[in-house]
């Protein structure tokens, strides 16, 4: 519930990469260190000319490639400077060594990824391969819905980000094209309001080999040694540490999209999963990204069929919401688990194998099954998706399986 | 476009005493092999610092002996992500200096930032960094430590290792006689980005290598330094002779010394030596007795080698005269 009344807003027509540049200039950040590729050159055109037009004081770096722009926004961060870098696919996959880096420097340095299918063959479209392939390099990853939700869920990241308790890098991905190229009406904070919410980056402080305690930043009055050569002894340590962030981050994120709700009337279910007639529902698909929109379409003829049928959209995938899926899917008799990335001989998508992990535990759980969909940009539309539905009630009548995994809308 | 501001030597106070009491902001106790050429360079280097300044080093021996957690020779601020991207790393500390200096966060007037590499990381994985890093015209000053291999996991050739230099991943072997391919010409790659200052330097030659470090910083815009720095486990050589080896480089026209300041080429005293009393130089051989690295080299079946190597250091050399005429 919204108890506040929102600040007026401005409605702006807006590709989901112009929500993520606004969002970005809004947020005061000093450096941007960034590439261009397809579908994200949208945001680095765009952010330059922000700084071609001086409507920024951001430091942009135009790196020659996306490897050494994660390089750059590393060492920024650990600077101090609030930092923003933007990537997809083939980039994404080339900046994969320094994403551990980043947050294994625990520098907060936010990420939009407007996603994108990997090579070879080459594509240009969208699916989520580039970025389920940086699963396990410790970045909190937020995939979003809409342009509107790019731009709110951009101002969030740095707030998740730069929390104390978190101090992590933030993925925030859109799909290509879909939403990254799409035009929509969004709303607009004003930019005090912005500055409000988002704030200035404040630093955490650590105590130096010389016993003073200072800001975790690179400061010649405060001599630190950063990315230092750790043996065995201290190693799994600094590892554990990172997984206790990630799990304070589970917090974070809903704390932020209750805050951001006051502020602009618009939230995203608990921040972690946002759920769509799912309640009632005896059968449901589990998604991540912008097929929800179609999903709930579906879902609203289903209804008015007199099929009980829902949605969960996963918005935060790291870290895993492990309770609250499991509280809003308990009741299910069959779920599908919708994937727009494949792992090649694994047994389904990523998503479907933690989803299904997750539910394993409960005493009752639904039957689970997993549809891989969208590889390469390969269209969803209504009909093909209600061939979901009409399978998962099949399965709900018989209690019989025939397939686990499946492939939609595919020429075999 | 970058400005230089001018460079006075009459400024330099490099003695050996000032420079013996001028604070180490590389600490001993780190763990480099004993005779270890970059060690010293890094010493140097740091006393040659002229006020704020952060580091930022590739991975390398030097970095690893350097940081063993919970400990560190580290004096300054101090960073390490990768093996490939140091230029880029120094590029993003020296954009938020610049954006936090605008905003009022920082509150030095200025801050010099250094980026530390061997041979590994700028001759070959980190050379695509570096290079965008001088096009993009950064304020920093890139010092390349050459020890001419991969030292630091277990002498493995690279871009830098000369011909005929024995490593474990070109053995001298019966029918190949160590690496078969030149060295690369980074530094004349490096000018050939139309940077204001580069420049070679050795450890023996101690103060022209701090004088250098401290051109190198002075300039606004991208400088470069290549140091040339013996390494008595990757060459097989005696710990006690790094500093010998440092010098027989120069004097055998290997390694000469030499300054680019705005496009003109000059060669520094070490080196210039040579011009004057060509007699003076001595030969490769010289250099090559000794090291491990070589011993192949003076067996009789490759004589031939050895010679055109010799000659192969003399079109070197004659190139560089020439260069210095004319820029």
């Amino acid at each position: 519930m919204v108890s506040k009344q929102p600040v007026n807003q401005e409605l702006l027509a807006l590709n989901g990469d112009e929500a993520v540049a606004l969002a970005v200039k809004q947020s005061n950040v000093d450096v941007v260190a960034a590439y261009p590729i397809t579908p994200q050159t949208i945001i680095v055109e765009k952010f330059s000319e922000y700084v071609a037009n001086g409507e920024v004081t951001t430091e942009y770096i135009c790196t020659e490639s996306e490897h050494s722009a994660i390089s750059a926004s590393i060492a920024a961060s650990l600077t101090g400077a609030r930092t923003f870098t933007a990537s997809a696919s083939a980039g994404l996959a080339l900046m994969h060594e320094i994403l551990f880096v980043a947050s294994g420097s625990r520098a907060p340095i936010v990420m939009a990824v407007a996603n994108r299918a990997l090579s070879a063959p080459i594509n240009i479209h969208g699916d989520h391969s580039d970025s389920m392939a940086q699963r396990d390099s410790g970045w909190i990853h937020i995939y979003v819905e809409t342009a509107q939700e790019a731009y709110d869920s951009i101002l969030q990241a740095f707030k998740i980000a730069e929390d104390l308790d978190v101090s992590l890098p933030i993925i925030v991905g859109l799909d290509g094209f879909a939403i990254s190229h799409t035009l929509e009406n969004v709303n607009v904070l004003p930019d005090e309001a912005v500055a409000q919410f988002v704030d200035e980056r404040v630093l955490p402080m650590v105590v130096t080999h010389e016993g003073k305690t200072v800001p975790f930043k690179l400061d010649p009055d405060s001599p630190m040694t950063m990315g230092p050569n750790v043996s065995p002894a201290f190693y799994f340590e600094f590892k554990r540490q990172q997984d206790e962030a990630m799990k304070n981050a589970l917090q974070k994120i809903q704390d932020v999209n209750a805050k951001y709700a006051e502020l602009s009337g618009r939230s995203y279910g608990n921040g972690l999963i946002d759920t769509y007639q799912l309640e009632d529902a005896e059968i449901a698909v589990v998604v991540i990204g912008s097929t929800a929109g179609t999903l709930k379409v579906m879902i609203d003829e289903l209804r008015s069929e007199g099929i009980k049928a829902g949605l969960l959209r996963l918005r935060t995938f790291r870290p895993f919401p492990v309770e609250q899926l499991q509280n809003a899917l308990k009741h299910l008799k069959v779920l599908a688990v919708m994937d727009k990335s494949m792992s090649f001989g694994g047994f389904g998508g990523p998503l479907f194998n933690e989803v299904r992990t997750t539910l394993f535990d409960l005493k009752q759980h639904p039957i689970v099954v997993n549809y891989l969909f969208g590889i390469g940009g390969r269209d969803s539309n209504p009909h093909n998706l209600r061939k979901i539905f009409e399978n998962m009630q099949q399965i709900a009548k018989t209690g019989q399986v025939d397939t686990v995994v499946h492939y939609l809308n595919l020429r075999e | 476009m970058t400005t230089s501001t001018p460079i006075s030597q009459d400024e330099w106070k490099f003695t050996a005493k000032d420079a013996a009491l001028r604070p180490d902001l590389f600490f001993s106790g780190h763990r480099a092999c004993a005779g270890c050429g970059p060690a010293t360079v890094l010493r140097l280097i740091m006393k040659a610092t002229r006020g704020p300044t952060i580091v930022t080093q590739a991975t390398g021996c030097m970095e690893i002996v350097s940081s063993i957690y919970p400990y560190t020779s580290w004096g300054l601020p101090w960073l390490h992500t990768a093996f490939e991207n140091v230029a880029a790393n120094a590029s993003g500390i020296e954009a938020a200096v610049k954006a936090m200096q605008k905003r009022g966060k920082i509150k030095q007037e200025h801050i010099d930032v250094i980026a530390l590499a061997g041979d590994g990381g700028t001759y070959d994985i980190g050379f695509q960094a570096l290079s965008g890093a001088l096009e993009r015209g950064h304020d920093f000053l890139f010092i390349l430590y050459d020890n001419e291999g991969y030292m630091n996991t277990g002498i493995q050739r690279s871009g830098a290792t000369p011909t005929g230099a024995s490593t474990t991943t070109t053995p001298a072997g019966t029918v190949q006689p160590g690496k078969l391919e030149k060295k690369k010409p980074l530094t004349d790659i490096v000018l050939a980005h139309d940077i204001e200052y580069v420049a070679t330097a050795t450890p023996y030659y101690w103060k022209d290598l701090m004088i250098k470090v401290r051109k190198g910083l002075e300039i606004k815009g991208p400088a470069f330094l290549h140091i040339f720095a013996p390494c008595p486990r990757g060459w097989r050589t005696e710990p006690a002779k790094t500093m010998e080896y440092s010098k027989l480089s120069v004097d055998t026209c290997i390694f000469p010394l030499w300054e680019v300041v705005n496009g003109k080429r000059a060669l520094s005293t070490p080196s210039k030596i040579f011009q004057l009393s060509p007699q003076k130089a001595k030969p490769i051989t010289d250099y090559f007795e000794g090291q491990g690295r070589f011993r192949h080299l003076f067996k009789p079946e490759n004589k031939q080698l050895l010679d055109q190597l010799q000659e192969a250091t003399n079109k070197q050399w004659q190139k560089l005269l020439k260069q210095c005429e004319t820029p």
